[in-house]
């Protein structure tokens, strides 16, 4: 199913005034493709990324997977976690994987999560740490991994649930550019093969060269969003670098 | 709890460390509460193990509070219980801590006069005569004394007719029982004006439908149940006062204490909320998994704790007063449980108000 932003605002409380971190941002993202948001530091583009999540609630505007709305002003803070967990797939800025658990076990939480017993994901999430190229570090903590080994799985982690929509923060940023090219090349695979509609959030366009479509910000705004939304899926297809 | 367990094995030294602290709190509060119910088992036993369950006190001003030291009942006050409705016994009782002497030990005693036949025979004992006296175990030891042998007591020489295998203390003295008549003669007053033999308390045994506020009443007397009646001994509410309240300072501490470990983890760990939360945990899953994780840790120190301390009194039983019993463990037990999950409860709520949001940004 595609991604839709439609006519996405957020505001902040910045002290007496406000802060408008996006502005009337609209954006698809389609289903098995995979879309770079680029733009400099302050751009609103993790913002932007945590709205698509329902990790904070836009000003104005809805999310929708599909043809079902699944996050608006009014979502409630349960309905949103549910739904994060149930279609979505989120690899944050640092792998954030938890320290007391094995690759294997950060895989296998989402089951738990999901009120199932860890042990009917195993098999899949080994597949699926083989499929990152880590199924002989299944059974090794965080602190034993190296952080492209350690990006792998959460890479794995986030589509452990098969979700229809992979949002990615800046996965590359503590990776040099071949790791990071390689990341890259790695969630557009594994995007396509699952069907999943993914968004990665970079500021490094040298790495992006397997992504379908880019898309910049600047200031709160998506280029080309001149009251229609950016069809990821029309735009050129290699990035200027 | 799939996160709090490998939570648990994961930082042992951290878990390691509450987990001690636990064991220590348990460990004094049930040592505490055994030692508090083995000195008020020294102190109260002779009282709570009479068969009756109440006691009659007539104190010299009316409205003062029953104490045995004061208390002096005459035989119409006794005769007035025997003959009330609804009164299956009334024995005169005499309670009176003195010196008594053997041939090689001198000791302090309480002396409890009944008269010979009565409901207050103790157990193991088949007769009471003038002139005799019969020895509780801890007496006998304390005195050196088997039956047969003469004792002085207050001046008196009795006999005694048998070693009790009972244990009966008043005051923390050793109980030994005497006839009322010679229990009369050993010290306790009589009353002058009318010649009446005395004792101390009328104890009653009741079948419920006694109308006891009207006969004492009538009989100028103050009733109480054995078990109230423990505060009529003078060192009791004082002593079991001060070690109840070290008790309840103990487990309220204890619910500090386990708060405030929990309450510095669950700082440490807002992190891995965050992360939780914004893979999709609900705040129903993560109050189980930190509240499942408390529970294991105090169920398992407060287990050690208590299983460490059940030992400990009954490795000192005989050199210290002490009681290893439902009461004196597994209750304190449960108590200290529900304290520490409380003191944990508070400070683990605190993840509900975790913004995964601004939590992850800040990481």
């Amino acid at each position: 199913m595609d991604l839709h932003l439609d006519h996405i605002t957020l505001v902040y409380p910045d002290g007496d005034t406000t802060l408008t971190a996006v502005d009337d941002a609209s954006l698809t993202v389609p289903a098995g493709t995979t879309t770079a948001l680029l733009g400099p530091s302050g751009s609103g583009k993790s913002s932007l990324l945590a709205v698509a999540g329902g990790l904070t609630r836009p000003t104005s505007g809805v999310v929708r997977i599909g043809a079902d709305v699944v996050f608006d002003p009014t979502t409630a803070l349960a309905t949103a976690t549910r739904t994060r967990l149930e279609q979505i797939g989120i690899v944050f800025q640092a792998p954030q994987l938890l320290a007391s658990l094995t690759a294997l076990e950060q895989l296998e939480l989402h089951a738990h999560l999901r009120g199932r017993r860890p042990a009917t994901v195993e098999e899949q999430a080994m597949a699926l740490l083989a499929e990152v190229g880590l199924a002989d570090q299944a059974h090794k903590r965080p602190a034993q991994l190296s952080g492209g080994q350690r990006q792998r799985v959460a890479i794995a982690r986030a589509l452990i649930g098969a979700p229809r929509v992979l949002l990615v923060d800046e996965p590359t940023s503590a990776l040099d550019h071949e790791r990071g090219t390689h990341i890259i090349e790695l969630i557009t695979r594994l995007s396509r093969e699952l069907g999943a509609a993914t968004l990665i959030v970079s500021h490094d366009a040298s790495t992006l060269g397997s992504v379908d479509g880019t898309v910049r910000m600047f200031d709160g705004q998506l280029e080309g969003a001149t009251g229609g939304p950016v069809d990821a899926a029309s735009l050129v297809r290699r990035p200027s670098r | 709890m799939f996160v709090a367990l490998r939570d648990l094995r994961h930082a042992r030294g951290r878990f390691t460390l509450m987990l001690v602290v636990i064991v220590l709190i348990t460990f004094l509060v049930t040592f505490l509460a055994s030692l508090t119910a083995g000195l008020s088992r020294e102190s109260t036993s002779a009282i709570t193990g009479l068969p009756a369950d109440h006691l009659a006190f007539a104190m010299p001003e009316p409205g003062d509070e029953p104490d045995f030291t004061a208390s002096s009942v005459t035989a119409d006050q006794w005769r007035t219980w025997a003959d009330a409705s609804g009164v299956v016994s009334a024995d005169p009782l005499g309670v009176a801590t003195t010196r008594a002497q053997s041939a090689t030990s001198t000791s302090s005693v309480t002396a409890m006069g009944i008269e010979p036949g009565s409901t207050l025979l103790p157990a193991g004992a088949t007769e009471l005569t003038a002139g005799t006296v019969l020895v509780s175990a801890s007496a006998a030891s304390d005195l050196s004394v088997r039956s047969g042998d003469v004792i002085d007591i207050a001046g008196q020489k009795l006999r005694v007719g048998a070693v009790l295998d009972t244990e009966a203390s008043f005051a923390h003295t050793p109980v030994v029982w005497t006839t009322l008549e010679d229990w009369q003669a050993i010290g306790a007053p009589s009353n002058t004006a009318t010649d009446d033999a005395t004792a101390t308390v009328v104890a009653l045994t009741l079948d419920g439908s006694t109308h006891i506020a009207d006969t004492d009443a009538a009989a100028g007397t103050a009733t109480l149940t054995t078990a109230q009646a423990r505060s009529a001994i003078g060192s009791f509410s004082s002593e079991n006062g001060s070690l109840t309240l070290m008790q309840a300072f103990l487990m309220a501490i204890s619910a500090l204490v386990v708060g405030a470990f929990f309450t510095v983890w669950t700082i440490g760990r807002f992190g891995d909320v965050a992360v939780l939360k914004a893979l999709g945990a609900s705040t129903g899953y993560l109050l189980r998994d930190a509240i499942g994780q408390a529970v294991v840790v105090l169920v398992l120190g407060v287990g050690i704790g208590t299983a460490l301390a059940a030992v400990a009194a009954a490795l000192v039983a005989g050199a210290v007063p002490v009681v290893v019993a439902t009461s004196t463990t597994l209750v304190p037990a449960v108590v200290l449980v529900l304290m520490g999950l409380a003191g944990a409860v508070l400070a683990i709520v605190r993840i509900t108000r975790v913004d995964p949001h601004a939590a992850l940004a800040a990481h």
